[in-house]
């Protein structure tokens, strides 16, 4: 049996994200109560494209996160983009809260992103917060790594 | 549900943790199973060591030093009869449950060779798991996993048919740590015995909850940690058979477990302390004895009712909710302190954040019994785990606040 290299998504998969998606982070800024809040998370989670099987490879993982989550990146003329997936739908939806702040980014703007002050500015700063176990202080490590590993 | 022929609330205040607010709600704690919380009198007698007892123990004559190693080996002979041992040189102070299972899978080493076979029961949290496969990772040994159920609870007709295997080692949980499900090891231990196999009985998740006898049990190591029945973390306990004990390589070597020393050759001293290298984590020690003096002076049959009753409201509870699945649960076999659930297909960790966003501190995940999620063919689950100190409100609160996260999910 031959172990499998993990494969990368097609070039073409790495898109902007859509208005709906910036979108979503306002509406989650806005939600009144905190069941409104989790809502539009998993709302914003959902209009994420899915990852295809084949890529919800082990060695695509983000260690560090309870539920299991997915990254890829790529460096487009000077502009990082991401394609995440998570089997936890509240997980999803902060991915595309970080996705949300860092898509098509330069490394530069991705490593002066600074994630406690943009979770708190959501007012989601208590359980959301990057030094819970939900795996958000994992992703954004991960995001950011990525962006200022490459040139 | 019929409630507190005692003084249930005056258990509950004891417990200054579960006095607090968290956020915009006052703390629901249902993973006692993690870790219990801890009484005032285990608190304080901590506090009183460091405070006025502070010395290191079986070393020095001086008056401080002799308290302090009084109350010490005080504590070992509350723990013999906390555990029914036969003599206090069967009681090894450890720093827990994993510490304790590493050191007798590391000890038997030398007494393990190529195609042994050591039985390990396949819902077994991973402390007692990975010591077994790195003991047969040393010496050639195999780790069998004893087969289960659907339901999570061991195949005891497969058990049987391992152990015509002739068996080295068996190893078990007492009581489930993902599920709270009991197993038979007495009759377990008995089977293990006569096919001539050692046995571990794993008791973290059981000695909160049960009387424990290992003179009944008959196993020849039973080992628990301090901090899941209301003690301090840093402490467990190795108890053994006198010759089990004996067979033991120490994994640690230092001071406190010699006779003699010298660069020619060092002799081991007598047991417990030829197990106990180095100065040992006294305080929370003494903190063990005071969470032992606790448990005594409660009445033990009211309250192992009272969690019983608990357990059961919780799963009727659960079951009209709707839209869950309960793991583990057999008909004749109680569950003990925890329920492990799902909702709907709910991700574990979505329904936990969910609750903790209002006060429930449940825990989530594959409670450390990866082998067991396999077999239940699930990635992970919920898991509600109560104390001495839950009561019915803490059940109400848990089943109103996840009725809540349904209402969000589904």
């Amino acid at each position: 049996m031959t172990i499998n290299a993990m494969p990368q998504p097609d070039v073409t998969l790495f898109l902007p994200l859509s208005d709906d998606v910036i979108n979503g982070a306002k509406l989650i800024e806005q939600a009144t109560n905190w069941q409104e809040k989790y809502r539009q998370i998993m709302l914003l989670g959902k209009k994420l494209p899915n990852l295809a099987d084949e890529f919800r490879h082990q060695d695509a993982q983000v260690k560090g996160c309870e539920s299991q989550a997915w990254l890829y990146h790529q460096q487009i003329d000077g502009q990082h983009f991401y394609l995440a997936d998570s089997d936890a739908r509240i997980v999803k939806g902060l991915i595309g809260l970080l996705l949300a702040a860092t898509q098509g980014r330069t490394r530069n703007e991705i490593a002066q992103f600074d994630v406690v002050a943009y979770f708190e500015n959501l007012g989601l700063n208590g359980q959301l917060s990057p030094s819970r176990t939900n795996g958000l202080h994992a992703l954004s490590q991960a995001i950011k790594s990525y962006a200022t590993k490459t040139n | 549900m019929t409630d507190c022929q005692f003084d249930h609330q005056a258990i509950r205040s004891q417990f200054p943790a579960l006095q607090q607010q968290l956020g915009d709600n006052p703390l629901c704690y249902l993973d006692t199973a993690a870790t219990s919380q801890k009484p005032q009198s285990v608190i304080d007698a901590m506090n009183h060591y460091y405070q006025l007892d502070n010395a290191n123990v079986h070393r020095a004559a001086h008056q401080l030093a002799a308290k302090a190693t009084l109350q010490y080996e005080q504590v070992r002979v509350q723990v013999q009869g906390f555990i029914n041992a036969a003599t206090t040189q069967q009681i090894v102070f450890t720093h827990g449950t994993t510490e304790s299972i590493n050191m007798v899978a590391h000890g038997l080493t030398d007494l393990f060779k190529a195609g042994d076979v050591i039985l390990v029961d396949g819902a077994a949290h991973h402390a007692n798991i990975v010591p077994w496969q790195a003991l047969a990772k040393r010496t050639g040994a195999n780790v069998i996993p004893i087969p289960l159920d659907s339901d999570g609870c061991i195949n005891h007709s497969a058990y049987d048919a391992l152990l015509t295997q002739a068996p080295k080692l068996v190893a078990l949980s007492h009581v489930t740590n993902a599920m709270g499900t009991i197993n038979p090891v007495k009759a377990m231990v008995a089977k293990a015995n006569n096919v001539g196999a050692m046995t571990l009985i794993d008791g973290a998740q059981a000695v909160a909850h049960l009387n424990v006898d290992v003179q009944s049990i008959d196993c020849d190591y039973y080992v628990f940690s301090g901090h899941k029945m209301y003690g301090p973390t840093g402490v467990g306990i190795l108890y053994g058979k006198l010759d089990a004990l004996e067979k033991l390589t120490p994994m640690l070597t230092g001071g406190e477990m010699i006779k003699t020393v010298s660069f020619d050759g060092t002799s081991y001293g007598e047991l417990p302390n030829r197990l106990e290298a180095g100065t040992p984590a006294i305080a929370a020690v003494i903190g063990l004895g005071a969470a032992i003096t606790f448990l005594a002076e409660l009445p033990q049959t009211l309250i192992h009712q009272h969690e019983q009753q608990l357990i059961h409201y919780l799963q009727q509870q659960l079951s009209q909710l709707g839209d869950i699945s309960v793991y583990g649960v057999r008909p004749n076999n109680d569950n003990i302190g925890a329920v492990a659930f799902n909702l709907a297909d709910e991700h574990h960790q979505d329904v936990g954040i969910l609750l903790d966003q209002q006060g429930v501190a449940i825990r989530g995940g594959h409670h450390c019994a990866m082998p067991l999620m396999q077999s239940l063919q699930i990635k992970g689950c919920c898991r509600a785990s109560i104390g001495i100190y839950s009561n019915q409100q803490d059940i109400d609160r848990f089943i109103n606040a996840l009725a809540e996260v349904k209402s969000i999910l589904l």
